[in-house]
């Protein structure tokens, strides 16, 4: 009988432990931070010309559609364009602007450039506060005559900017873990 | 003064009473158990020296004795001692029960021999001499110890014990008689448990243990308590160790107080701080731990009854190699194929992201009672609170914001009747309810790993053993367990829909407009699981030893397996779990063969285990994403076969020199295609050979041999992976085990006697005494870096 009647106390206390559960109410949605979903690189010609934008955006992140890349135009051969790359967070409302974020962790952070099929080739035109290329901003000189080929961007975190090759752009020896990594088709008329 | 008036005149009241002396007292020994009379117990007048002995039938009696208050022992051979208070002031007959079987019934005699769970099952234990010598490492390296239990390891911190083949999910950890709740699903997740905490820990293959759950496929592990002797005593224990690896080590003291009348308490903590660990060429950064243990225990223990009242906490802040850490699959090729971790910092002590934070309370009340002619009952409550951070590298203000923050709440009931009256005919049943409630906070601005959810646990099993012969018993029980998980998950709309999860449980969305990209649904499964095992153990001599067992079990899947849906950071891959899963049923025979001499003892056990609806997670495609490309990995169901041979030998060559061995084989497939299960562990040998000298203060000193055989089975699950930049195709070598190796470990002990009461323990140790650079196909971070290289420590153990 003692035992029954322990068991019937243990029974309530559990019971008592239970109905102080916290979420018997649907959970609240995850807004997910410093997720990127769009990269936006805008090359604006120095001087006359049209400007080209590259974008890429996908807006399920790790979900299972992948990104939307557009590409506005052709480039124009011989030409030199001021590069600029942005990094948004659409499903925000307004789209939060991730590029100051890493521009504030700027010595945390490189952009890496590489062309395929001779488009042209990329200078940094911006460095970090020890005067390390952070490459938010750069230079792309297009080639004499006509290509085809892919531009890939790569955003680096805790890269090794002194490794050989890193401040020139190579990617090789930079380490780090990959935030993006976009390839665009691009044609150079 | 006054008082000393008042004690004379109590001694006038008392003689003034005791003038009658021919009183007498008599009575009946019987057994406990089935009331038979107890012949030749002595009876004991403690203050009057006085005794006799029962006859034939269990009386016995004691007369001229004068009016007082006595204390009366009975003891027989073989039976605990009784001892009873008795007030004379007429005669007196009583009968008394004592307990006949005690070397049969008791949780562990003082010999450490203790009865098994089961009867036929593959059952090792481990000492508590052996936990000790492990008391700065954590249970997955203790277990080890036995033959055919390897480690699945994040590192060297993070281990988790693999039986047989199978790990998380498929094994049971048991701990003081309360089933584990942790999280242990995630193979990142290692048992929170401190070792030092336990008694005895063994090991039960397969699921032929029902007591502790029915789907425990690949085995349990069961950390037992001390057992406290019954004496009027205060000792301790204070184990100090420090090692070269890790530049670090552990203390772990505990106090503890015991009562002749069966009241005991303790009190132990433990406390392991380590730096980076070292592989022998480098440093391998951020894998330092800390960690701190509290336990106080309190109860009652007496043959007929008694209570016990625990707490246990443990808190892990272990870091996770800072190389291993990818973003995508470029990143994973360029670790694979860097030979060395990407990151290599100076040695430090401090533990960044990414890292993992846990705490584990468990609290437990049980109570026992025996009853007379028929056998003891338990019953028992036990509450657990789980709460993990995991932290990854992060940018920005959320920096120091968990990706993973999760808080597991576990309540369960369990009560269990034993009917032991005749020994030869055991039965036992029980009852066990469970409710548990997981809560994934949302403020990691992380979508959910694991979702919210709430879960319902029924059990009820049914366990026999009938004694035919002295050499021959039969084991038989049968389990049933309801399961009922109800989950509130918010997924992708596009991976709801990608999954064809819209077609199959539309009942199951909650609202899929308000939260833009995602939807929230509430998934509700209900599992009923049958678990069942039989065998019989046959001795054919004293030296010959036979067992054999088969035993069914049913495991749902657990939260992993139904809901992951997201990128996995270390392993570069998008996990999916799949709502269509379904149990597992698996069904294995052992059969052991025991040879034991008095120099040798060697045990074979083979294994054979058929499970139906096997989940296995394996790469489906590849996804791209914003980061990059990554496979996906599917968890998905099949049938699979393991089976494998553990043979564990140890020889004395003569009194001062002894040989050990252990080697396990194993194999795992897929049925249907023939194709190798992953992670099935490579075929290892354990060879030791020891020197004893007594006479030299209890010294001995062992070389231990470890080798590990390339694992040359396994699934293929390499791809090629396009990389734009270089514009070209590299294949990526996710499957192919590491090379085989062989380490050598050295040890040596010696005891010293501080004073009467205290000895001095001191343990010198190397482990990987070659420094030899190796990798193990079950550690996750082989992708990144070496395993460790050597490692010398040194322990001293005072007890007092």
């Amino acid at each position: 009988m003692k035992a029954i009647k322990f068991l019937s106390m243990l029974a309530i206390a559990a019971l008592t432990f239970n109905s102080c559960s916290n979420d018997d109410d649907a959970p609240d949605p995850v807004n997910e931070e410093e997720v990127i979903t769009t990269v936006i690189v805008s090359l604006t010609p120095q001087g006359s010309g049209t400007a080209v934008t590259l974008t890429s955006r996908d807006l399920d992140g790790d979900g299972p559609n992948a990104p939307i890349v557009t590409v506005s135009g052709p480039l124009s051969v011989g030409t030199v364009y001021n590069g600029s790359i942005q990094f948004l967070n659409e499903l925000e409302n307004p789209a939060e602007d991730i590029t100051e974020e890493v521009a504030e962790e700027d010595d945390e952070h490189q952009v890496f450039y590489s062309v395929t099929g001779g488009i042209g080739s990329i200078t940094y035109t911006d460095s970090d506060g020890n005067g390390n290329p952070l490459g938010l901003a750069f230079t792309l000189s297009t080639s004499a005559s006509a290509t085809t080929g892919v531009m890939t961007v790569i955003l680096r975190h805790e890269p090794n900017k002194n490794a050989a090759g890193v401040s020139d752009g190579d990617i090789t020896n930079a380490g780090g873990e990959t935030d993006i990594e976009v390839s665009f088709n691009v044609a150079v008329n | 003064m006054k008082y000393f008036y008042w004690v004379i005149a109590f001694f006038i009241i008392y003689y003034g009473q005791a003038q009658n002396c021919s009183y007498i007292f008599s009575g009946k020994v019987l057994d406990f158990h089935d009331g038979k009379a107890i012949e030749a117990a002595t009876v004991y007048i403690k203050e009057l020296n006085r005794f006799t002995v029962t006859n034939r039938d269990g009386d016995f009696k004691i007369d001229k004795l004068c009016t007082g208050e006595y204390t009366v022992i009975f003891t027989h051979i073989g039976c605990e001692d009784k001892e009873i208070k008795i007030n004379l002031t007429s005669n007196l007959t009583q009968t008394v029960r004592l307990e006949h079987h005690i070397e049969d019934l008791n949780q562990i005699s003082l010999t450490g021999k203790a009865p098994k769970q089961t009867r036929s099952g593959q059952e090792t234990r481990i000492s508590a001499e052996t936990l000790e010598s492990y008391s700065s490492l954590s249970l997955g390296d203790v277990l080890k110890e036995v033959s055919g239990v390897t480690s699945l390891n994040t590192g060297n911190t993070i281990v988790k014990p693999v039986i047989n083949g199978m790990h998380s999910s498929r094994i049971i950890i048991m701990t003081n008689g309360v089933r584990l709740q942790d999280q242990e699903w995630g193979v990142e997740h290692a048992p929170n448990i401190d070792i030092n905490n336990a008694g005895a820990v063994s090991v039960i293959k397969g699921s032929a243990a029902l007591a502790f759950g029915g789907d425990a496929i690949g085995g349990v592990v069961n950390l037992k308590p001390f057992q406290f002797k019954k004496t009027d005593s205060i000792f301790g224990k204070t184990i100090l160790s420090g090692q070269t690896n890790g530049r670090g080590g552990s203390l772990h003291t505990a106090i503890t107080k015991t009562y002749q009348s069966g009241w005991y308490a303790s009190l132990n903590g433990t406390l392991k701080n380590y730096g980076d660990f070292e592989a022998p060429d480098y440093v391998l950064s951020n894998t330092g731990m800390r960690s701190g243990a509290l336990a106080f225990q309190t109860g009652y223990d007496t043959f007929e009854k008694g209570f016990d009242l625990s707490y246990n906490y443990i808190h892990n802040n272990i870091g996770i190699l800072r190389a291993s850490h990818i973003g995508n699959i470029n990143d994973l090729v360029n670790s694979i194929n860097s030979q060395q971790p990407l990151v290599i910092n100076p040695f430090t002590r401090d533990i960044n992201s990414p890292r993992q934070d846990v705490d584990h309370h468990l609290v437990k009340l049980s109570a026992f009672k025996r009853i007379k002619d028929f056998g003891k009952i338990m019953v028992q409550y036990d509450y657990q609170n789980n709460r993990r951070f995991e932290f990854d590298v992060r940018i920005g203000d959320n920096r120091n914001t968990p990706a993973v923050d999760l808080e597991l709440k576990t309540h369960s009931v369990l009560a269990q009747v034993r009917k032991d009256i005749n020994l030869d005919r055991i039965y036992t049943f029980g009852i066990m309810g469970r409710y548990q409630n997981n809560f994934a906070n949302p403020d990691t601005g992380v979508r959910r790993l694991i979702p919210d959810y709430d879960k319902y646990d029924f059990g009820a099993f049914f366990t026999s053993e009938w004694k035919i012969t002295n050499d021959f018993i039969i084991d038989a029980g049968l389990r049933y367990d309801f399961n009922r998980i109800d989950a509130q998950k918010f997924y992708r709309i596009s991976r709801w829909n990608d999954l064809g999860y819209n077609e199959d449980f539309p009942e199951f969305v909650v609202n899929d407009t308000d939260f833009g990209t995602q939807m929230l649904t509430n998934p509700v499964f209900n599992y009923h699981n049958i678990s069942a095992a039989i065998g019989l153990t046959y001795d054919l001599n004293d030296e010959h030893k036979l067992l054999t067992n088969l035993s069914m079990a049913m495991r749902p899947p657990n939260p992993a397996e139904l809901f992951s849906e997201g990128l996995h950071h270390s392993a570069a891959r998008i996990e999916i779990g799949d709502l269509r899963n379904d149990q597992e049923t698996a069904y294995r025979w052992s059969g052991t063969y025991n040879y034991q001499n008095n120099q040798t003892n060697v045990v074979v056990e083979a294994f054979y285990n058929y499970i139906n609806n096997y989940i296995v997670i394996e790469p489906t495609g590849t996804e791209q994403t914003i980061r990059g490309a990554f496979p996906v990995w599917q968890y998905r169901q099949t049938n699979a076969q393991l089976f494998g041979i553990d043979l564990s030998v140890t020889h004395e060559i003569s009194e001062r020199f002894s040989f050990s061995n252990k080697s396990s084989f194993i194999k795992g497939y897929e049925t249907n295609n023939n194709r190798p299960l992953i992670d099935i562990p490579a075929v290892r040998t354990i060879n030791s050979i020891e020197f004893n000298k007594t006479e030299w203060n209890n010294f001995s000193t062992a070389l231990t041999s470890e080798y590990v055989f390339r694992q040359n089975e396994f699934p293929d699950n390499n791809f090629e992976q396009f990389i734009a930049s270089e514009d070209r195709f590299v294949l990526v070598d996710v499957s192919t085990p590491p090379a085989a190796y062989h380490l050598l470990n050295w040890k040596a002990s010696m005891d010293f006697k501080l004073s009467e009461k205290s000895i001095l323990n001191v343990n010198l140790s190397v482990n990987n005494l070659l420094n030899e650079n190796y990798r193990d196909y079950l550690n996750r971070l082989r992708y990144f870096a070496d395993d460790l290289g050597r490692n010398v420590m040194l322990q001293l153990k005072i007890n007092y």
